[in-house]
């Protein structure tokens, strides 16, 4: 009979329900949305840091990952080493460097990467296959396109460019043999990966020049192995490099991400004040237009208890279907926040702002739902507690 | 007729208004017999309507008692109270106040829902109580689908779901025309035959003529109190 009544009630102001649902689906979304921004990014991160299955990643001592243009020289040397250590299971050098590409009359730049295709974690191949030859490259979506290449062509690909005299350095002729999509990188990143020694070679300088140097070393550890315990054996065994966990790195993401963490919890805050508001209102409306009825329920007999928890069944009633309307609003905003700022300068397209986690969804919804019963006692209480004859008497008038 | 279903000791009622102190209800004493049919009549203002609701148990006397069944219903906690009114005292009111969201036989429904009694004995007697005051065919409709006349029998068949001892009302007829207010003085009647004990608050002489026993009201007093049949 309560759930009839609250259904009753809820059902003959159609319209103002609807409006009243569709105001805190609104908010519930902006909630979710909220909640999803101050977690997703955090958790993208760490996706697309654990993605190949690298969970260390070795720079020069002092340095983070490609922060700076600091090399660690004797790579082979180090790589040696690292292949001694328990535990290490690949070792994966990566040297980052620039390549000028000459199509016709114009030269392309491009980022590339000195990789061993053999164990690499940067790219992963859509179309074509990997580098065989030391000759051979893959290169992204946005440098083919720039560039007017396919799969199968070759290409002048220089590491030093001087712009007066028209003049190539390290010049090589490399062949196209796949489309690759680079991990890390933003979406329209024109970038290439070829072998490792190819790179380290084509670097300008004398050629007596020691080249044997990488950006950095990404290393996976055995399964089963504690993360940290080789981490510190690697310090031990190479005390030039700094050897850097996915923990580590989440840690610097998170301090980097605090500001939009907060921004997120105030913004998640008001929306659910907001909520939260637009239900008492309701309510309260709802309740004052209806005073003769909840006083002349009080003098027939209804219990003060059953006639609050009805208005509150009101309460959730309009919450929940808010926040369920949320929540497929939220993903939708979501999705759509999410394609602009995936163009975000200098993020991995891979990085999702907003991510959807189950748990998520349930606090917001459980915010939400508590808010609804919050917003729903104040008001049926007073309602219910009124004096019977005197409201009577008021509402006979009124 | 010995039997008091009900006994109301020096009723008081005062008001704050302002600072101005308002005597609605001045010093009543009245005892109703089981099976009585009683009017109460007077001048508007007398306090009739108060010393009703304060017989009613919705309202609380500012001195004075009021017993009912053996219970000094003055004295129960607002729980204790509602619980009482929800199994021994009907309400009718004039403007009816039905729940406007419910039908004819939900809203009869309430008040035996609240005594928890299952739900397909509320429907069954909530269609005898729709056949008693003469709407079985209406069971379905909203208090806006119906007229006035009707909508104050569903009142009445709502104030006898649990089968209480007392039936109060206040200007029962005050909002209908002559024609359903005749019926519906014809339903009070059947009522109180069939064993329940009446006391309503009117203006209306046919209504008053139809009581046992009329109590006349002045400035919060009884003045006269007489047995017409
Ligand atoms: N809540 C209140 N506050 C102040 N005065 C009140 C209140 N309720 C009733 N009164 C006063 O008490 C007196 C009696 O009112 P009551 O409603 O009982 O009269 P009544 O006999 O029912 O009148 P009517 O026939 O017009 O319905 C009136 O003077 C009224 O103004
Ligand atoms: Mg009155």
């Amino acid at each position: 009979m309560l759930l009839r009544l609250a259904w009753a009630t809820l059902t003959r102001h159609r319209s103002r329900t609807l409006l009243a649902i569709l105001g805190v689906a609104v908010s519930a979304a902006m909630l979710l949305d909220m909640v999803m921004l101050s977690s997703g990014m955090r958790a993208s991160f760490r996706t697309l840091l654990l993605s190949r299955g690298f969970q260390l990643r070795l720079a020069p001592k002092g340095t983070l990952p490609f922060d700076t243009d600091a090399t660690i020289p004797d790579a082979s040397g180090v790589m040696r080493v690292l292949r001694t250590i328990p535990g290490v299971t690949t070792v994966s050098p990566v040297l980052g460097g620039q390549l000028h590409i000459v199509r016709g009359a114009r030269t392309i730049a491009a980022t590339a990467l000195g990789v061993d295709p053999a164990v690499q974690g940067d790219y992963e191949i859509t179309q074509g296959r990997a580098p065989a030859s030391p000759l051979e490259l893959v290169a992204s979506d946005d440098f083919l396109r720039a560039s007017g290449a396919r799969i199968g062509d070759t290409l002048s690909a220089a590491s030093g460019y001087d712009a007066q005299l028209r003049s190539f350095s390290g010049q090589r002729v490399l062949t196209i043999v796949g489309r690759a999509h680079f991990l890390y990188m933003p979406a329209e990143q024109r970038a290439v990966a070829i072998p490792l020694a190819t790179l380290q070679q084509m670097q300008p300088g004398p050629a007596t020049q020691n080249r044997d140097h990488v950006s950095l070393f990404m290393v996976k550890a055995r399964e089963g192995e504690p993360v940290d315990s080789v981490l510190r054996r690697i310090e031990t065994a190479l005390p030039r490099v700094s050897a850097i966990s996915t923990e580590t790195a989440m840690r610097q993401v998170d301090e980097r991400l605090s500001y939009f963490r907060q921004l997120a919890l105030i913004l998640g805050a008001v929306s659910l004040a907001v909520g939260f508001l637009l239900v008492t209102t309701l309510v309260t409306v709802s309740v004052n237009e209806r005073l003769g009825e909840i006083v002349v329920m009080r003098a027939i007999g209804v219990a003060r208890g059953r006639i609050v928890l009805q208005i509150v069944i009101e309460g959730i009633a309009i919450m929940v279907s808010g926040a369920l309307g949320g929540l497929g609003l939220g993903l939708v905003t979501a999705r759509y926040l999410n394609s602009i700022l995936a163009s975000f300068p200098g993020l991995p397209a891979a990085i999702d702002f907003f991510l959807f986690e189950p748990h998520d969804a349930w606090f917001a919804l459980g915010l939400l739902t508590v808010a609804g019963i919050l917003a729903g006692i104040y008001p049926s209480w007073r309602g219910a507690s009124l004096p019977i004859a005197v409201t009577l008497r008021e509402e006979a008038v009124g | 007729m010995s039997d008091v279903v009900m006994k109301a000791s020096d009723l008081r009622r005062e008001y704050h208004m302002g600072g101005e102190l308002v005597r609605a209800v001045r010093g009543v004493t009245l005892e109703i017999a089981r099976g009585d049919y009683v009017a109460i009549v007077g001048p508007s203002g007398c306090g009739k309507s108060t010393l009703l609701n304060l017989l009613g148990g919705i309202d609380r006397p500012t001195t004075g008692s009021v017993t009912i069944e053996g219970s000094r219903i003055d004295q129960l906690s607002d729980a204790a109270a509602t619980r009482f009114r929800l199994h021994h005292i009907g309400f009718v009111f004039q403007r009816f106040y039905l729940m406007p969201a419910l039908t004819a036989i939900e809203n009869i429904e309430l008040p035996m829902a609240e005594a928890k009694i299952p739900r397909d004995k509320r429907v069954r007697r909530g269609r005898e109580l729709l056949a008693y005051v003469g709407l079985e065919a209406r069971y379905g409709h909203r208090p806006a689908q119906l007229s006035g006349g009707e909508q104050q029998r569903v009142a009445i068949a709502r104030a006898l779901a649990n089968k209480p001892q007392l039936l109060l009302a206040d200007e029962p007829t005050g909002e209908l025309d002559a024609k359903t207010g005749t019926e519906m003085i014809e339903l009070l009647a059947q009522v109180n035959r069939d064993g329940t004990t009446i006391v309503v608050v009117t203006h209306d002489e046919d209504l008053a003529g139809a009581a046992h026993r009329v109590v006349h009201m002045r400035d919060g007093v009884v003045v006269d109190d007489r047995r017409q049949r």
